[in-house]
């Protein structure tokens, strides 16, 4: 959440231009799979330069633990167990905010100012201009932002902007001990993509290739796959990833009119507030909460 | 390691067999990764399961757990019978050629001189022939039926492809591939480097299975060469300095053992331990055994120490047998132990058979827990419900636990599987009453000194003058330890060479072992770190990356033993006029006068090629063993033994000695092996990469990355027991159960074995009822309580047990598990057109 108000190129429900007068160069992260341990090593930096904790939950028969990205896990790495392709392979796969060029969560986000891209590339939530809505999550073509039930805001990857705007990398490729993922400007990290494939297609890897979806304008987070004719593999990852037709809706018709209703919701509540007084929480609730 | 961490990169074929790099080594499988992207190597993992080394290598093939030495054996047959082995290496650098004595011999599964009473071998006839100067015969045709090299050829002949096959599941076309992998670096430019661990030491036969895969990098010429060698991965941090300082029962520092009870004079314990050359010319290094003896003496005693008084040798103590983990917590079990030190150390949960070990525990006076956690041994005593159920009231051990600081709280040397002794400085300050180790032992000890000198005792003198001249009595400094294990002169250092030059004055630090000498003029704690601390300084504080020849190695980086050297055994990686056989792999060379380059010579630096010395100076032949004589307990050539549980009842080899003759196992527990009808299904134990063994357990992010136990079961056998992933099982072994949630998984195939169908399970070891993670049981509750024949360390990785569906426990599935909806709004579920909103 580094507030580098210079290099915003765009915000979520803002009309008013971003500043223009620098560009930064566009950066990536590369993530290849080929390389890959699933030592959750990144999972693990996450938590730690984020300050996050994850519950410890239970094991439901797979090596991925959480089960699913979560509010205090931004990354995840999911195992697959595939036989297709002639022998048996193990699929691991880092999952997490793709940063696309074209992000559907900004598109679909009616807060002014919760969601921002930066000129290099990176889409960074702003939690404190989060309403907790979730359209993010419907906007989002790889299902990746999580609504914490904590305080109902929405939480993901933020490609670690604040480590990244002074210099360091995400802390995820800080902790990775094999190189399989990489950071740096999207060109070198394209080039860097390309070398790999050509190593993996003389181990028979004909169709390896590099996964950097145009559909929502190309992602800076790619991923260097064996098998880039078939992501999905991969669990589930997107073939086409596209932004949802409902956001394209949503944006043109009712976004107006929802925003006018969020408003009136915000004004009734303020005078609700100067009336009636602030919320209370019911202990009582609270317990039974945490026992579901 | 033979080589180092970095020297991976440079390997053609890269074998990971006996371990799993990728988990339990992540940051050194590093250098795995670099060989595949920049040195086009190919990775082969040999493995029970496809684990994740496996899923990022270019080659995969199962095997039963405990065949190893079956596979490696007819890999030997393999290269033997197509003729790929790099030959100059073999005959110039093995002994190959050494003639074996004529009655010697193998038959039935047993080699001559066996005894059954005591389940010892008489190794008299396990030798060479030797001439009348004491010398071993060669025919360097290699043409005598019984010259090593043939009595390899007949030895291994038995390991056919079916044979092999059958005993260990591995697939034909499978184990051809990985054949003609290894086979593909006998050629002088191509290397195969071996990464192995815990899945090779941890068996009856552990240290077999490592000789198995030396005689194959020997017969390839693989030995000396960067990106070859044997190279263990130590299975914790600093456990190869454990191994270094000697700290196992019979040991002292720098691989010098302690004498015996018989060995009543020093020159008697000296004379079995310094051996003669068994060919002419040979450098013969453990010639120097005095010296390192004698400096050790001297460190420990001070000025007590003189020719006199047989520089006070009666003051060491002395063993009668070897005193290791399985002997010690038998003999507590015997009631025979009063009292016991738990030192880095979690028995309850990390010794095989917990039953076992609870009920030795039990029986002791008392017991000391030196650890920064709160381990279950220290709670053996508690009852913890299902997971630990025991009466405290029954239990009158009087524990007490000593809190000590983690690695981060204090300062020194760690000694990594590179066998480089890296420094390291205190990162933050212990928490509440912690000490280091060094400070308990010391307080321990300068109290015990004061109790020995106001009381006497049976044996005050080696107490009283043990040499103490640390700053501090109760709290030595690393800096002073580590200097003391370098050494230092207490006379005069004159050069041999040169009797007027002095090499180093009366206090000064020596700069290296070459300079101790055995008539009392140097102290040195331990030989092999002679060089580490000098008069130029810290050499382990070095951090300089400088890899002058691009080869990985970097001199200027901390200090490895010995003598800086990286890769061992370098002078066989040039050819026998002094050459390196592949000049991309240049690290050393003969310049015409003596040896130079950029690794220090593991050689007589001023040895001509020519000047009949061979490379392996620290052997008495001057070369490798593929016969290696009488230095193991279980025989001069590995043979495939069962492990003590297995599948088949039987040996396929020799039906009437299935299990190793040798191996360490005490009658009162071969009463609780189990057999296949009861136990059908073959079980190992492992490590997983989200858990570093009993300890990570403890930290939260630890425990959220593997939170909760779970047994690892193929698709097929999962199938037969009606058992769906996630569901609760009961594993049993005939020594305990276990409840856990079972992965059901493609990535462990039924095997045929011995013409039946053999199903393997994976048991992770990490959890206990200590920690941040969901309790669980100790793995080791299965285990069996028996050991290798020369480490004694236990059969950790292959028993059998049977499983069963765990009937009334609920299945665990993603969906309970996630509280329902979590992770979107209900605008969203809408927008999602989900209608249950």
């Amino acid at each position: 959440m580094a507030l580098q108000s210079l290099d915003i190129l765009r915000r979520s429900a803002t009309t008013t231009p971003s500043p223009q007068q620098r560009q930064m160069t566009e950066l990536a992260k590369l993530i290849d799979v080929t390389k890959c341990i699933g030592c959750k090593a990144c999972q693990a930096a996450c938590q730690e330069w984020n300050d996050l904790r994850e519950e410890v939950g239970v094991n439901v028969g797979s090596y991925q633990n959480p089960h699913d990205l979560t509010a205090d896990s931004w990354t995840l790495m999911r195992f697959a167990e595939t036989e297709e392709n002639g022998t048996l392979e193990w699929l691991i796969r880092k999952d997490g905010c793709m940063h696309c060029a074209d992000p559907g969560c900004l598109k679909a986000c009616p807060s002014p100012g919760a969601i921002i891209q930066y000129s290099n590339g990176i889409v960074d939530f702003h939690e404190e201009n989060c309403i907790g809505c979730g359209y993010c999550i419907t906007g989002c073509p790889f299902n990746i932002p999580r609504l914490s039930e904590k305080d109902s805001k929405v939480y993901k990857c933020t490609l670690c902007s604040d480590r990244v705007a002074v210099g360091l990398e995400p802390a995820c490729i800080k902790a990775c001990p094999t190189q399989a993922l990489v950071f740096g400007s999207k060109a070198d990290m394209i080039e860097h993509a390309n070398e790999r494939i050509v190593d993996l297609k003389e181990r028979g890897f004909q169709n390896a290739g590099l996964y950097d979806p145009q559909g929502v304008g190309g992602t800076h987070v790619m991923y260097v796959l064996h098998h880039a004719d078939k992501p999905e593999i991969y669990n589930e990852l997107p073939k086409d990833p596209t932004i949802s037709a409902m956001v394209s809706v949503w944006k043109g018709i009712f976004k107006p009119l929802a925003t006018a209703v969020l408003g009136l919701t915000a004004l009734a509540g303020f005078f609700h507030y100067v009336t009636v007084g602030p919320n209370q929480t019911e202990e009582d609730e609270e317990d039974t909460h945490e026992q579901a | 390691m033979t080589n180092t961490w970095m020297d991976i990169k440079n390997a053609n074929v890269i074998l990971v067999m006996g371990g799993n790099a990728a988990e339990a080594h992540p940051v050194g499988f590093k250098w795995v990764i670099e060989a595949k992207a920049h040195n086009k190597a190919q990775l082969v993992v040999v493995d029970p399961r496809f684990n994740r080394t496996a899923s990022v290598a270019d080659f995969y093939a199962p095997i039963r757990v405990g065949t190893d030495i079956a596979f490696l054996s007819g890999v030997i047959r393999y290269l033997l019978e197509k003729d790929t082995i790099q030959h100059d290496y073999v005959k110039a650098y093995t002994n190959a050629s050494f003639l074996v004595r004529e009655d010697f011999g193998f038959e039935e599964g047993l080699f001559t001189g066996y005894d059954d009473k005591t389940r010892k071998y008489d190794k008299t006839t396990w030798q060479y022939e030797l001439d009348e100067q004491g010398y071993a015969k060669v025919d360097e045709t290699l043409q005598h039926p019984r010259c090593v090299l043939n009595l390899l050829k007949a030895h291994v002949s038995r390991y056919t492809l079916d044979m092999v096959c059958d005993i260990t599941g591995t697939p034909r076309e499978q184990y051809l591939k990985v054949c003609e992998l290894i086979a593909s670096t006998a050629v002088p430019n191509r290397t195969l480097t071996s990464l192995y661990a815990l899945g090779w030491t941890q068996h009856s036969v552990g240290a077999q299975n490592i000789r198995t895969l030396a005689i194959i990098q020997l017969l390839l010429g693989n030995i000396g060469m960067p990106g070859g060698g044997v190279n263990a991965l130590r299975g914790h941090s600093n456990i190869q300095g454990l191994t270094d300082l000697g700290l196992l029962s019979d040991q002292l520092p720098g691989y010098l053992n302690l004498a015996r009870d018989e060995e009543t004079s020093r020159a008697a314990y000296l004379e079995k331990r310094t051996p003669k050359p068994l060919r002419p010319g040979q450098v013969n290094y453990w010639s120097n055994y005095g010296k390192f003896h004698t400096s050790l003496l001297k460190a420990w005693f001070g000025k007590a120490p003189t020719r006199d008084n047989d520089f006070c040798y009666d003051w060491m103590p002395k063993v009668d047998k070897v005193y290791d983990g399985l002997r010690a917590f038998d003999l507590m079990e015997q009631g025979k132990l009063d009292g016991y030190f738990c030192q880095g150390f979690n028995p309850l949960a990390s010794f095989p058979n917990k039953g076992k070990i609870t009920s030795a525990l039990s029986k002791l006076k008392y017991l000391v827990v030196m650890d920064p956690l709160a381990t279950e041994t220290s709670e053996f005593w508690q009852n913890h419900g299902e997971f630990h159920d025991v009466k405290p009231e029954d239990i009158q051990t009087e524990v007490f636990r000593l809190p000590t600081t983690c690695f981060a709280e204090e300062e020194g040397a760690l000694v990594n599987s590179s066998r480089w002794l890296q420094w390291h400085w205190k990162g933050a300050e212990p928490p509440g009453e912690a000490r280091t180790d060094i400070d308990i032992i010391a307080a321990l000890f300068v109290k015990i000194r004061e109790l020995y000198g106001h009381e006497g005792g049976a044996f005050p003198d080696p107490i009283l003058n043990l040499h103490w001249p640390y700053r501090k009595a109760e709290e030595p400094g690393p800096d002073e330890l580590a200097k003391e294990m370098n050494g230092y002169a207490l006379a005069d250092i004159p050069d041999p060479k040169d009797p007027t030059k002095i090499l180093a004055k009366a206090g000064q630090q020596l700069s290296s072992f070459a300079q101790l000498a055995d008539d009392g003029s140097t102290a040195c704690g331990t030989w092999i770190f002679s060089g580490s601390w000098t008069e130029a300084g810290n050499q382990m504080a070095r951090r300089d990356t400088t890899d002058p020849t691009g080869l990985g190695i970097a001199p200027s980086w901390a200090w490895a033993w010995p003598a800086n050297r990286r890769i061992l055994y370098n002078r066989a990686s040039c050819d026998l006029a002094g050459k390196p056989w592949d000049e991309n792999r240049k690290l050393i060379q003969w310049d015409g006068s003596r040896w130079s380059g950029l690794d220090v010579p593991d050689f007589k630096a001023d040895a001509a090629p020519d000047s009949g010395t061979s490379p392996f100076i620290m052997t008495d032949e001057g070369v490798a063993r593929l016969f290696c004589r009488q230095l193991m307990a279980d025989g001069p050539f590995p043979e495939h033994y069962e492990p003590f549980e297995n599948p088949l009842g039987t040996n396929l080899l020799h039906p009437k000695v299935v299990s190793n003759p040798a191996a360490r196992v005490f009658d009162s527990d071969r009463a609780m092996l189990g057999e296949s009808k009861e136990f059908p299904i073959v079980a190992t134990t492992y490590r997983l990469t989200e858990h570093f063994h009993f300890w990570t357990k403890h930290a939260r992010i630890n425990a959220s990355l593997q939170p909760q136990q779970f047994v690892e079961i193929g698709e097929e056998l999962a199938e037969e027991l009606g058992i769906a992933n996630g569901e609760r099982v009961v594993v049993r072994s005939k020594r305990g159960r276990i409840r856990a949630v079972a992965m059901v998984t493609k990535r462990i195939k039924a095997l045929t074995v011995g013409g039946k169908t053999v199903h393997q399970i994976g048991i992770p070891i990490h959890w206990g009822f200590k920690g941040a993670a969901k309790k669980g049981y100790l793995a080791n509750t299965l285990t069996p309580f028996l050991g290798d024949a020369n480490t004694q360390t236990p059969e950790f990785k292959a028993f059998l047990v049977s499983v069963t569906k765990d009937s009334g426990a609920a299945v665990n599935s993603a969906k309970t598990a996630m509280k329902d909806g979590a992770g979107s709004s209900w605008l969203a579920r809408i927008l999602k057109g989900r209608t249950e909103v």
